[in-house]
Parts: C-alpha cells; sequence; structure tokens
C-alpha cells in the first residue's frame, strides 16, 4: 500500500527557525501576545500602586487580621450557633451557609416545579399546556429582583399574629412569617432516619445485583417490595421498637408571637418563593425543549417492541431527554444559586449581606469583596463538577 | 398471484355512521378540553379557580379600586380600601416620579424624549432593511442627541446634573450603552478565547470564567466600593459610570460565550476557504466569519439581552436611581407607605412590556432564519 503514498509527502515538513520579521506568523504572534500582556500587567500595576497608596492615605490595614475581631452584628437566622459576641469569621459561615441553605432547597424545589410546569406545558388539555405558557412567559419577562420586593411586601403587608392566616390547621401565616407544626425530634426519630439512610444504600446494591441476574437469565424482577421494606417497613419497625414516640409540635399563639413548631422567617420564605417561582419557568422551558427533541419514531419504536408507557419514559425517552437537558439545566442551578445574592436586598442574611455589612463596619473592602467572590466561586465550581461528572455518566457513549 | 382480490367477493361489513364532529368548535372542545375524566375534571377543577380568581382580581384592581385621591395625599381613603381594592391613586400621582425620578418637573419632556428615541432605536435595529454598516452611524448619532438631551446647557436647555436623573432614562441607559460597549468587547474576547496565542486566550478563559462565576452584585458591589480605591488620588469617576461599567464587564462574558457558540458552530470548510483565498486573520474574520457565525447566533443573543435589561434592576442594592429604585423610593413617603403591590405591578408591566416585545421578536426571527437555512 505504501507505494501508493508519494514519497513526499511522508517527509515531515523542514523545520524552520522563527525569522525576525513582520511576514513571519509566529513572530507576529509573539509581538502581540507580549504587547498585551505586558500592557495588562501595566494597567494592573498601576490600580494596585493606587490602591496602595489610597489604603494608606486611608489608615486601612491589609490582610484578613479582622477575621478573629469580634464581630457585634446581629444576625436573624443562623444554622449553627452563633451570638454578636462571636468572630467576624463566624459570622461569614453563617452567611455562608444561610446562601448554601436557601440554595440547595432552590433547586430542589425549582427542579420539581419546574418539571411540573414543563410537562403541563406538553400536556394535550388546552387550558392546562395555556396557564403554564402563561405562567412561563410572565415570570421570565419581570426582573427578579422586582419579583423579590413584592412577595416581601406582600409577606409583610399579611396581618400580625393575632389576626394571623391559617389555610390548615397548624399553619399560621403572618407578617412574622410562615408557622408550620413539626414533630418532637426524639432519639426514635433519628433512628428511624439513620435506618432509611441505610435501607437507600441496601436498595442501590439489591436493584445492581436484580439487574446481574436480569443479564444473566433476562427474567425481570421487581424491585418494589424491596423498596417498601427498605424504605418504609424497617424504619417503622425501628421507630416502633423505640416506643413509637410521636408528639406534635404545634405553634401556639403566646402574648404577641407564636411559641412552637418550625417557623420560616418572612425574609427566607420571600426569597425562597422568588427564586422557586422565577427559575422554575427557565426550567419548565429546558425540560419541554428535552422531551420535544426525543423524536416521535423513538416512542413508536419502543411500543412495537412490546414496552409498556411506563418503561417507555423510563428506558427510552428520559435517558434520551436527559442529555438535552442536563447541560442547560447546570447553569440555571448556577444561576439560581447567584441570584440568592439578590438577598440582600430584601434583608435576608447570607453571604453579601453579611460580607457588606462587615466591610461597611471594618473599612474592609477588598477583602470582604474577595470573600464573597471566592465563596461564590467556590460553590459554582462544585456545582459545575458534580454537574459535569453527571453529565458524562449519562452522555451517549459513542464509539 | 399478481392479484389477490381477483376473484373474491366483496366482504360485506356492518354500515358505519360519519362521525361526529371532526371539526369545528364543539369537537375541539371534546379533544382539548373534555378527551376523557381526568382530562373533564382538571378542566372544570382550573376554570373554577380561574373564574373565581379572576373575579376577585377584577374586583381589587378595578371595581373597588381608587383612582385618585383628593388634595394629593390625602390617603385616607385608600387606607379605608386596604385589601379590598387597589389605590391606583399612587400611580395617578407618582409615575412622573416613577418614570423620570428627581429630573427637573418642567424638563421632564427631555427624557420623554429620550425614552421614544431609545424605542426608536430598538425598533430600527430590529428591523432587517435597516441591518447595514449605516446601522452604527444611526447608533452613534442617537446616543449623541439622547446624552444632549440628558444634559442640556445648549439650545436653551437648562443644564442638567446627573445626579438628578432617574427612572425610566437610566434603566434604558444603562441597558443600552452597556451592550453597545459590551457587544464589541465580547467579540474580541470570543476571538481571543479561540485564538492560537496561549497568553490571549489564557487572559480570555481566566475574565469569562470569573466573570461568570460570581453575581452580578458582587460586580457591582466592586464597582461601588473598590474602585475609588483603584484610582489615584483626585481622580474621581461617577458612580453611575462604575455601575455601567461593571455591567458592561459582566455583559461582556456572557455575550463572547454566545458569540463563541457562534464561531465553533460554523463549519471549519468556511475557514480553510478563507485561508485558501490568501485572506489575512482580520480580513477573515471580518470577511467570512463573523458575519454568518453572527447571524446564527442572533436568536440567544436576544435572549441574552433580554437577560441584561432585567439585570440592571439590580443597580438598585448600590443606590443609583433606575426604574426600581424610584418606585421603591415613591413609597418612601408616609402618606403613600404600604402601597408597594401597585407599584411593582406597575413597574413589572413596564418590564413585562420590553421584555415580551424583544422574546417575541426574537422567536419570529428564529423562524425566520431558519426557513432560510433549509
Amino acid at each position: 500500500m505504501s507505494s501508493t503514498v508519494d514519497p513526499r509527502l511522508l517527509r515531515a515538513p523542514p523545520k524552520k527557525g522563527i525569522r525576525l520579521s513582520w511576514a513571519d506568523e509566529r513572530f507576529r504572534a509573539i509581538i502581540w501576545q507580549v504587547l498585551i500582556v505586558g500592557a495588562i500587567a501595566y494597567v494592573l500595576w498601576w490600580l494596585i500602586g493606587n490602591t496602595q497608596r489610597n489604603l494608606e492615605v486611608r489608615r486601612i490595614a491589609t490582610g484578613f487580621g479582622f477575621l478573629d475581631r469580634e464581630a457585634g452584628l446581629p444576625i436573624g437566622e443562623s444554622l449553627i450557633p452563633y451570638t454578636p459576641r462571636d468572630t467576624y469569621f463566624r459570622a461569614l459561615s453563617v452567611g455562608a451557609l444561610n446562601t448554601l441553605h436557601v440554595a440547595v432547597i432552590g433547586v430542589v424545589l425549582a427542579t420539581i416545579f419546574g418539571t411540573l410546569i414543563g410537562v403541563a406545558r406538553l400536556s394535550k388539555n388546552w387550558l392546562v399546556g395555556r396557564i403554564a405558557a402563561i405562567y412561563v412567559e410572565v415570570v421570565r419577562d419581570v426582573p427578579l429582583l422586582l419579583q423579590l420586593l413584592f412577595w416581601y411586601t406582600l409577606l409583610q403587608g399579611l396581618p400580625g399574629p393575632r389576626q394571623s392566616l391559617n389555610p390548615v390547621p397548624g399553619v399560621f401565616l403572618s407578617n412574622r412569617g410562615l408557622k408550620l407544626p413539626f414533630i418532637q425530634w426524639e432519639t426514635a426519630h433519628s433512628a428511624a432516619l439513620g435506618v432509611f439512610v441505610l435501607g437507600c444504600i441496601a436498595l442501590w446494591g439489591v436493584a445492581w445485583q436484580l439487574r446481574q441476574r436480569q443479564y444473566a437469565d433476562g427474567q425481570p424482577r421487581a424491585l418494589w417490595p424491596w423498596g417498601l421494606g427498605l424504605l418504609v417497613g424497617l424504619p417503622i419497625v425501628v421507630w416502633a421498637v423505640l416506643g413509637a414516640p410521636f408528639a406534635a409540635n404545634t405553634p401556639v399563639l403566646r402574648g404577641f408571637n407564636f411559641a412552637g413548631g418550625v417557623s420560616v422567617s418572612p425574609e427566607y420564605f420571600a426569597l425562597l418563593l422568588g427564586l422557586v417561582t422565577y427559575t422554575a419557568a427557565f426550567i419548565a422551558e429546558i425540560v419541554r425543549a428535552g422531551i420535544l427533541a426525543v423524536h416521535q419514531g423513538q416512542w413508536e419504536a419502543a411500543q412495537a417492541l412490546g414496552l409498556h408507557r411506563g418503561q417507555v419514559l423510563k428506558r427510552i425517552v428520559l435517558p434520551q431527554a436527559l442529555r438535552v437537558i442536563v447541560p442547560p439545566m447546570t447553569s440555571q442551578f448556577l444561576n439560581l444559586t447567584k441570584n440568592s445574592s439578590l438577598a440582600v436586598a430584601i434583608g435576608y442574611q447570607d453571604i453579601v449581606s453579611i460580607a457588606n455589612t462587615t466591610l461597611n463596619q471594618t473599612g474592609q473592602a477588598i477583602e470582604g469583596i474577595a470573600i464573597i467572590m471566592g465563596v461564590y466561586l467556590t460553590i459554582s465550581l462544585s456545582i459545575s463538577l458534580f454537574m459535569n461528572w453527571y453529565n458524562a455518566r449519562i452522555a451517549l457513549v459513542e464509539r | 398471484m399478481s392479484d389477490i382480490t381477483a376473484g373474491s367477493t366483496p366482504v360485506p361489513t356492518a354500515r358505519r355512521d360519519a362521525p361526529i364532529h371532526t371539526s369545528g368548535p364543539i369537537a375541539w372542545l371534546r379533544v382539548n378540553l373534555f378527551s376523557g375524566w381526568v382530562s373533564t375534571a382538571v378542566t372544570l377543577l382550573l376554570a373554577y379557580l380561574i373564574v373565581t380568581r379572576l373575579i376577585s382580581f377584577v374586583d381589587w384592581a378595578f371595581i373597588n379600586a381608587i383612582w385618585a385621591v383628593p388634595g394629593g395625599n390625602q390617603t385616607q381613603a385608600c387606607r379605608d380600601m386596604k385589601g379590598i381594592g387597589a389605590c391606583w391613586a399612587v400611580i395617578t400621582e407618582k409615575h412622573r416620579f416613577i418614570l423620570f425620578g428627581t429630573y427637573p418637573y418642567d424638563e421632564q419632556w427631555r427624557p420623554l424624549i429620550v425614552c421614544l428615541l431609545f424605542i426608536g432605536l430598538y425598533v430600527v435595529s430590529a428591523m432587517r432593511r435597516f441591518w447595514r454598516a449605516e446601522l452604527g452611524l444611526i447608533w452613534i448619532v442617537t446616543l449623541a442627541v439622547i446624552g444632549l438631551l440628558m444634559w442640556g446647557g445648549v439650545f436653551g436647555m437648562p443644564y442638567v446634573p446627573q445626579e438628578r436623573w432617574g427612572g425610566l432614562p437610566i434603566t434604558l441607559i444603562l441597558s443600552t450603552f452597556g451592550l453597545a460597549f459590551a457587544f464589541p468587547l465580547s467579540i474580541l474576547v470570543a476571538l481571543g478565547r479561540r485564538s492560537k496565542m496561549p497568553a490571549i486566550k489564557m487572559i480570555c478563559v481566566v475574565y469569562v470564567e470569573l466573570v461568570r462565576g460570581v453575581p452580578l452584585i458582587s460586580l457591582l458591589f466592586m464597582a461601588s466600593v473598590m474602585f475609588p480605591l483603584f484610582l489615584p488620588e483626585g481622580m474621581n469617576i461617577d458612580k453611575l459610570l462604575r455601575a455601567q461599567v461593571a455591567i458592561i464587564l459582566f455583559a461582556g462574558a456572557y455575550l463572547a460565550e454566545v458569540v463563541r457558540a457562534g464561531l465553533q458552530a460554523l463549519p471549519k470548510g468556511q475557514y480553510e476557504a478563507a485561508d485558501a483565498l490568501g485572506l489575512s486573520y482580520w480580513q477573515k474574520t471580518l470577511l467570512i466569519v463573523l458575519p454568518q457565525a453572527l447571524r446564527m447566533v442572533i436568536p440567544p443573543l436576544v435572549n441574552t439581552f433580554i437577560g441584561f435589561f432585567k439585570d440592571t434592576s439590580l443597580v438598585l442594592i448600590i443606590g443609583i436611581f433606575d426604574l426600581l429604585t424610584a418606585g421603591k423610593t415613591a413609597i418612601v413617603e408616609p402618606a403613600w407607605q404600604g402601597f408597594g403591590v401597585e407599584v411593582y405591578i406597575f413597574i413589572a408591566l413596564i418590564y413585562f412590556c420590553f421584555c415580551f416585545a424583544m422574546s417575541r421578536y426574537s422567536q419570529s426571527l428564529e423562524a425566520q432564519l431558519n426557513t432560510r437555512r433549509r
């Protein structure tokens, strides 16, 4: 075969040294890069010089030493114990946790709600489809900040605790936020929860085992009895063995406010409501596009193979739709996380709000903004990495 | 064998009536609203909910609403109707403030013309007839006229300092100037990210990923708190301009990714053909690559524009007087406190009109461009 190839083509191209001439492309490239990098370095050097001079004039010490000082700033809601006597570092950690708190719950709720709206938009029922479409259009075309302010104003306009709305027994909605009943948490509940988590891991193993056996003999086996036993039965048994404690902790009006139960502050509630409704509209469009991207022929071919509707969805349509859905969904999750920074406008104390107060109190503007950016970059990169891993798992395996 | 029906007698089949109503409104209702038990139940439930909600909304927004109050701030009538009827009097009273901020009252025809000029500019830019080099000239002239009208100081118009500008013109200025500068920047960055020169590529990657990884608020804070530290003493840049720079940097990174998608979608043959013709890098880029690549990404570009138009509202957090801030300030006055919902609905309608028009435009454009490509 090699005889048919012109031997001249097999020779490597002659190596040329860089000529010091404008006509040489590589020479030009080097000159350009040196010029541009030099210009950027000069501007940075100039800015840093100015900053140092300004900081000296204003007598601001740079560095993160202020993190150990007493913060003295009150924080309304916190996932870890916190008092104003604690350090700035702890205050900022509370802020970062608050950001994560709203972002994680927001992502889960927005995914569920958005998927529902997206599927509703494809519904055969005209009315359902229209309502979903109107929802998406209206919510997408109004700024999120405006929506947050709107929800917050609405929540603040609610009556006080004494006249609070009581849509379901035990649930109170007033201008102090949402109060929900919760069970009195005891050891038995923790144990049941632990068994549930173990059950999830065991179920995953059982599913793998059943799949291996199906590969061996082609016989499908039902997983749901295992699921019922491991996820529902076993936790209930553990809970019952430990004495089956059940006492509801219902919020009760005492004086001017409520005692007991779980409370959701109006700030958190407004932020979560705004983020979820806004992001859900975008997720709905992504889900719709993903489902529409699966060709009709795939449904027909699957049905021709004798699969029933559930199997078609699970085995044929969803895996293909997910490939289209996951990459844009990742950027929506990132958007939701970044948009949670708008909390500062309605007074929910997330990382931006607390870092902003910190930099106003200490004058450490550069450090404060570096902390905000660092926290968000960390969260963004973590979500990206996870979603890239997930995307690689479900991606089309090509030869 | 050639004709299997040959010789066989036709099998008599039961007589079937023509199906009732396969077209017309009743058939449409049967297919789309009442196709089964579940569908019927859902339709009825939703219809009930919509009708009751709609009635109470109409009651609140129109029938029980109060459109004007005596004296301009005697809001007792509104307070009595709280929760029963909307107090549109706040809009009647404050709409000039919400739209134009603290701009001198007698001169408010100037920001009004500015808003109309902006809308005219958008409409002209949207028409494909005007997609020519002259469009750039139209933009420069219009933006110059807008600056002239806002500042004044000539032709008998009194000078109005920038601190008094506010409301809708600020929102339009931030978004339009932002895009006018961010768009060329984004093209350069997108080209840089695909460049073979490692140093330039790295700078562009770091810029895009850094900006896309942090929220716009942190950039705005940087512009308002950190930027004064960057400048030599005595040199001071106006707050609006600093916010504008932050928005340009932010928009540039996002638009660059959209443009890059277009550059990547362009078939390699186009690049190679341009090389074969002996075109230089800039000739190739300006004459062959960009015209095709940008045309391909116009719909996503418009979607990104919508995003930025909405995101300019974030300047509220650093205290710049845009439409949303003006609305929020309008209800600070004790007489009008507690009527935020009405004001926010009014502002939402303005934003909605702009964004909805853009999104419809993007959809129609997408349809047009797709038909042409097929």
